[in-house]
């Protein structure tokens, strides 16, 4: 009976504590918004939104919703969130590996890097890549095209945009490719498996990947034409470049340092990763006559994942977070549209914060869902 | 003694009642003006740095007609123009910093609208500069008028602000594809501009010659004659609050009012002689103009002295600075302009 009591006493003495704090803060909120004529109500979200966008993924205009301009403004937090992510793992993996190199110089230049880009804040250096790219650039009408047909200048970096005609049997054909390589692939392991023969999977399923879609431009009536971006003149010293795709500074600036920034911490992640393999497993594996490239593959990459994945997966949620930075340099994301423009527009504020903090919540969540099953995957599976 | 328990709680309830109505009629004194009072200066919130309405110099000291509003009123509820607390705030977190009692005054350039005044739990209490939306060019681009914007021009501006909406309206109406750029503070929409990433920059005109004064070379720009929108900026204060509204509001109003009547800083003690009653009322001489609110006789004379008359203000802040030496339309309604406050009585 004590017991039970001793059991049981504290939890509800923390239930009613959670519920007087909530409880205590929705009240007060009530209060104080009922004494300043505030109502509560989400019935803003399908009123006319009426403020434009600057770079958006789909099409939004100053006549949709908020709803829809929130819409919008999560995609341009969720493109600059994986971009970010993809960017910050090659480059973490390169630099990873490069500071456990032989070599006195990768291994210092990796070492320089990660110490000078982890220790200056990331907000610094989102205006120094945004001042100084703004700065640097030269005008549109001033601009050298890289490589033949993009434009990189003040206003955006312009690339030449892809015009298709049946698109959907290029894409089918890619599809089909790829499912083939997947079957291949099950082949080739049974083939081993049962006969120890090794196919030549890899080249396989280039070809495979090359072939198809080629195919389908020579008998499928698939044609691809490019829309080259072109010189205009708005005004005497004004120009800008029409056609093709615009990106952003706004994006590239913010893109660039958060994958720099991010990337030194996954370099750490990697790095930690490969030293925790005991240098026995290597030599074990060299010693049954696995190649250098069969031993990282088989043998070290396989548990050094294990190590890696959990505090990677802690770096892409916060480069996610931090993309709400973005703020500070007019890229529409979710803070600077719905927190800020429809936020100030509608003044629901708790609304609005309570929207967008829920979202944030959600990204990481799912992120970290996805990785805590990748990490499944590739755990040790006892038998 | 349990006999005279009913009586003594009879009496009770009387004092109780009695100090219920005394209460009701004191009443009239506002709760935020008690907590001004009892803290010893005014919270006022005001922009990051905009030269003519509100700006610190290197040692902290604010300057502007926006602030100038703010120490009227410290001026008249606190008897010092100097005692208030300056907070800067962003276009995005101005109304959130007033609605949520972090500020009691907001004298931050922001324009009265109708959605503004009535959805979000603030109340206007006036304009003290009249205001429209503008643009601005750099001077080679040869761009003398808005009819010469052409598809695919970028605008750079501030987010939370009409500007976003207003600017919309006017590319739409006109059929213009525009690239807006809209950044969180002044600062970085000035940077950008002077950058080069935009083709124009559009803020209320006055903020547009304001922040011209802090480009690179401000002669390489010019602001474009049309106003595209009416845009009355004034001081704002919590719904709710009915007497501290009023306080703010004839703060203001006093510092017109005295122009009006030509009181100045310099003149105005001298003047409680004066012949014209009204005069002598807006100098605290005669009438009883602060019971109202619950304050002494002589608030409004202490403005005067203290901060000057609006037009004092104006030059001080707006013309001698450069900004915007010709008051337009801010003149006073006897002088060509559209400046017209109830009168002090």
């Amino acid at each position: 009976m004590n017991n039970k009591i001793k059991r049981i006493l504290p939890q509800l003495l923390t239930v009613l504590f959670v519920i007087f704090v909530f409880g205590f803060f929705t009240i007060n909120a009530q209060v104080n918004m009922d004494n300043r004529g505030i109502d509560f109500g989400f019935g803003f979200l399908s009123q006319e939104a009426s403020f434009d966008m600057q770079f958006t993924l789909l099409d939004y205009d100053g006549q949709d919703s908020y709803l829809w301009a929130y819409v919008v403004a999560l995609l341009n937090t969720l493109l600059v969130s994986f971009l970010g992510i993809i960017f910050c793992t090659i480059l973490g993996v390169i630099i990873g590996v490069a500071r456990l190199s032989q070599n006195f110089l990768i291994k210092n230049s990796a070492a320089w890097y990660v110490e000078f880009f982890r220790n200056i804040p990331l907000l610094l250096q989102i205006f120094f890549w945004y001042y100084a790219a703004l700065r640097a650039l030269p005008l549109p009408e001033n601009a050298q095209p890289w490589f033949g047909v993009t434009y990189m200048t003040i206003k955006g970096y312009y690339i030449p945009s892809m015009i298709w005609e049946n698109l959907n049997v290029f894409m089918s054909c890619l599809i089909a490719a790829i499912v083939a390589v997947i079957f291949l692939r099950v082949y080739a392991k049974k083939i081993q498996e049962r006969e120890g023969k090794q196919l030549p999977v890899l080249y396989i399923s280039l070809a495979l990947i090359a072939i198809l879609p080629l195919l389908s431009f020579l008998i499928g009536g698939v044609t691809l034409d490019f829309e080259m971006p072109v010189l205009k003149q708005l005004a005497q010293t004004s120009f800008i470049f029409e056609g093709g795709i615009a990106l952003p500074p706004e994006l590239i600036a913010l893109v660039l340092a958060l994958s720099l920034y991010t990337s030194t911490f996954v370099a750490e992640c990697v790095r930690a990763g490969i030293q925790g393999i005991s240098k026995g497993q290597k030599e074990a594996a060299a010693s049954v006559g696995l190649t250098p490239n069969q031993i990282l593959k088989l043998v070290i990459m396989p548990q050094a994942l294990r190590i890696i994945i959990p505090p990677t997966t802690n770096q892409y949620l916060n480069l996610t977070k931090n993309s709400s930075l973005a703020a500070a340099i007019a890229y529409p994301d979710l803070v600077l549209v719905f927190a800020g423009t429809a936020l100030m527009q509608t003044g629901k504020a708790i609304e609005i914060v309570g929207i967008t903090m829920l979202t944030y919540l959600s990204i990481s969540l799912a992120i970290a869902a996805l990785m805590n099953w990748y990490n499944k995957r590739i755990e040790i599976k006892e038998k | 003694m349990f006999k005279h328990l009913k009586q003594l709680t009879s009496l009770f309830a009387m004092i109780a009642v009695l100090f219920a109505f005394t209460t009701e009629a004191m009443a009239k004194k506002s709760k935020t003006l008690k907590n001004t009072q009892k803290k010893g200066f005014v919270r006022c919130g005001v922009s990051q740095g905009l030269p003519g309405f509100s700006n610190a110099d290197a040692s902290g000291n604010w300057t502007g007609i926006d602030v100038d509003v703010c120490r009227a009123v410290a001026a008249a509820v606190l008897g010092d123009a100097n005692k208030v607390k300056f907070t800067p705030l962003s276009a995005k977190e101005r109304f959130t910093a007033l609605t949520s009692g972090e500020i009691d005054v907001l004298a931050r350039n922001t324009t009265w609208t109708l959605s503004r005044d009535a959805d979000i739990g603030l109340t206007f209490v006036g304009v003290n500069f009249y205001d429209g939306q503008g643009f601005m060019v750099r001077k080679s681009s040869g761009i003398t008028s808005v009819d010469q914007f052409k598809n695919g021009i970028s605008a750079c501006t501030n987010i939370g602000t009409t500007t976003e909406l207003n600017m919309r309206d006017f590319f739409n109406s006109r059929g213009i594809s525009y690239e807006p750029v809209a950044f969180e503070k002044a600062d970085e929409v000035v940077a950008a501009y002077d950058a080069g990433r935009c083709d124009t920059y559009t803020t209320d005109k006055s903020g547009l010659a304001a922040q011209r004064t802090k480009m690179k070379n401000p002669d390489e720009h010019i602001v474009l004659p049309e106003t595209i929108s009416k845009e009355p900026l004034g001081p704002v204060v919590r719904q709710g609050d009915a007497v501290w509204e009023d306080i703010v509001r004839w703060s203001l109003n006093t510092m017109i009012e005295a122009e009006e009547y030509g009181i100045t800083s310099a003149n105005a003690d001298s003047m409680k002689t004066s012949d014209n009653p009204q005069i002598k009322r807006l100098v605290g001489a005669e009438g009883e103009m602060g019971a109202a609110f619950g304050l002494d006789n002589e608030w409004n004379l202490r403005i005067i002295k203290q901060v000057g008359n609006y037009g004092e203000s104006y030059k001080r802040n707006i013309a001698d600075t450069g900004i915007l030496p010709d008051r337009g339309p801010n003149q006073l309604w006897t002088k060509g302009g559209i400046l017209y406050v109830p009168p002090a009585r």
